[in-house]
């Protein structure tokens, strides 16, 4: 058969698999001036005396400071955790066809988002002008022994958290498709075990990655809790600070421990998504996918 | 089973609307112990909403539905018919298979963790057993060496056998089929039905609403045509495809012809 393809004299040299890739000289040069404004202002910050880099090498490591941190770490985490599994409640409340559940939890997430959160730790940790004591039954507290600054900090940062949650959780749930609750449902699944063995399961992809933005928010908002004196990493370098008036030396030392922790934060979000996405094309490890790609063949023309 | 109820499943004048549109104007329709239904129809004949209404994913307004003796989504206690709570219908459901027109297979789990899931979770086998039954099932549908794949490495017939394997799983007296072929390319469409036709020849009871004219001659024990929310006949495949009495029976079929 005559092929209907016309030969040109040098269609030889243009075979793609012979070509030249030119040396990127301007992409080079751009890396070499940014790299250069990079190291300059590094240098120029490095030798300003007035940073006072030999006071933040001094405080880096100060038991004030390490005490500041565990609590701003352990307030991040503990209020996370509250506000993680109360925002899945008010969540699955919300979303329920249980009218009152669903308005109560409405209200919630309004109250709780629609006001500044410093206010609401204040309130918290006045709550004893407010009631004096604090009865349930019988049993009855005085509301100053209940709210000391630590409580107030956890229940005001938990609940603030909670209400964001909330939405974000919902937002997840959401957006799975409608026929995986369905087929739960066919299965005689109850809606207890749909929800955690199916729904939260895909409803994580798009959850994780706001709630990563959630947490570090939250190791920064914990800084509001030093206005109740409650000694966190900012109010520990301020505590230093009104000493030694080393104002700026002393806030690089709790940035430079912010930016650590956000990034090891960040490294943490990375590897929770790529679990998460363990289900999507692309995402197998390799091994396996080639492992699985040889029998394909085969098992596609058992029935046939 | 007692000499007055032989069908597994009965329908009495069931009755359906969404909203103003009657969906379903009366069906009944009954289904013996290893008898393989098809129904056929056009769209937005109900027949997909009738199967859908089987296992109360739908609750009917008018009728009853009885499936192995029980009454689906209520009970009757002293003549008086009580609505069966959430928890008593999924028992009722755990019965019935169902393979779905979109897979629906869990996508965040291999091909034998979805398979597993219901036999696990719902009848609490133990884990053991259930590995491997879901092994010899998933060999059974021809997809022993892809166990460990998701679903999304897999081609759509080959999920919607993994689809019928997860169904089988719970050792249904009854499954329902929802346009298990509608969404496969074509070349995929006959390695599931060839798994079906061995299912139908295995005896299971089987209530299948599809548009393959083809498997229902092969596999049907009866066809069942459904237009407008109506039964509007039915009887051996011989008889309602190849000799059908009602017009609109001829006019459907002519469109496969």
């Amino acid at each position: 058969m005559s092929s209907s393809a016309s030969i040109q004299p040098d269609d030889g040299l243009r075979d793609v698999k012979l070509a030249h890739v030119p040396f990127p000289i301007t992409r080079l040069a751009l890396w070499i001036f940014t790299l250069a404004v990079a190291l300059g202002f590094a240098y120029i910050v490095a030798i300003n005396p007035n940073f006072g880099w030999p006071v933040v090498a001094q405080y880096l490591f100060d038991p004030t400071v390490m005490q500041g941190l565990w609590v701003t770490l352990g307030l991040t985490v503990v209020a996370m955790i509250i506000g993680v599994v109360l925002g899945l409640i008010l969540a699955i409340a919300r979303m329920s066809n249980d009218r009152l559940a669903s308005y109560l939890a409405s209200l919630f997430i309004w109250f709780f988002r629609g006001t500044p959160l410093l206010v609401q730790l204040i309130f918290w940790y006045n709550m004893s002008t407010l009631f004096p004591r604090i009865s349930i039954g019988i049993a009855s507290w005085d509301t100053n022994d209940l709210i000391t600054p630590l409580t107030a900090a956890i229940v005001g940062l938990a609940l603030n958290e909670a209400a964001y949650m909330a939405e974000i959780i919902r937002g997840g749930l959401l957006s799975v498709d409608k026929g995986q609750a369905e087929t739960a449902e066919a299965f005689g699944m109850n809606r207890a075990r749909a929800l955690w063995r199916i729904i939260i399961p895909q409803a994580m992809k798009s959850i994780v990655p706001p709630t990563g933005n959630q947490l570090i928010s939250m190791i920064k908002a914990t800084s509001l809790v030093s206005v109740i004196a409650m000694a966190d990493l900012l109010y520990s370098v301020q505590s230093i600070y009104n000493r030694t008036f080393e104002i700026i030396p002393m806030l690089l030392v709790a940035v430079l421990w912010y930016l650590f922790i956000t990034s090891i934060l960040n490294v943490g979000q990375g590897a929770i998504e790529r679990y998460y996405n363990r289900g999507d094309r692309g995402s197998m490890p390799a091994d396996r996918t080639k492992e699985n790609a040889t029998p394909m063949v085969g098992a596609a023309h058992e029935h046939v | 089973m007692s000499m007055s109820e032989t069908s597994l499943v009965r329908a009495r004048n069931v009755h359906k609307a969404f909203g103003p549109l009657e969906v379903l104007k009366g069906i009944d329709l009954d289904v013996a112990p290893g008898e393989v239904v098809v129904i056929l129809g056009p769209s937005g004949s109900g027949k997909s909403t009738f199967l859908r209404c089987i296992n109360h994913l739908e609750a009917i307004d008018q009728g009853f539905i009885e499936v192995d003796g029980e009454q689906i989504g209520y009970r009757l206690r002293d003549d008086r018919l009580i609505k069966l709570s959430n928890r008593d219908i999924a028992v009722q459901r755990s019965k019935i298979g169902m393979v779905f027109q979109q897979f629906n297979l869990y996508p965040h789990m291999t091909a034998l963790q979805n398979v597993i899931e219901a036999p696990i979770g719902v009848h609490g086998q133990n884990r053991n057993e259930a590995v491997r039954y879901a092994k010899e099932l998933l060999n059974r549908v021809g997809l022993a060496e892809k166990m460990d794949a998701y679903p999304r490495q897999l081609s759509g017939g080959q999920q919607q056998r993994v689809a019928i394997a997860r169904a089988l799983a719970i050792r249904p007296r009854l499954m329902l089929f929802d346009e298990p072929t509608s969404a496969l390319d074509p070349e995929l469409v006959g390695e599931v039905l060839a798994t079906m036709r061995d299912l139908a020849k295995e005896g299971l009871t089987m209530i299948v609403v599809t548009h393959e004219i083809g498997f229902a001659k092969e596999a049907a024990d009866r066809v069942v045509f459904m237009d407008g929310g109506v039964v509007v006949e039915e009887g051996p495949p011989a008889a309602v495809l190849t000799n059908p009495s009602h017009p609109r029976t001829r006019s459907f079929l002519s469109r496969f012809i």
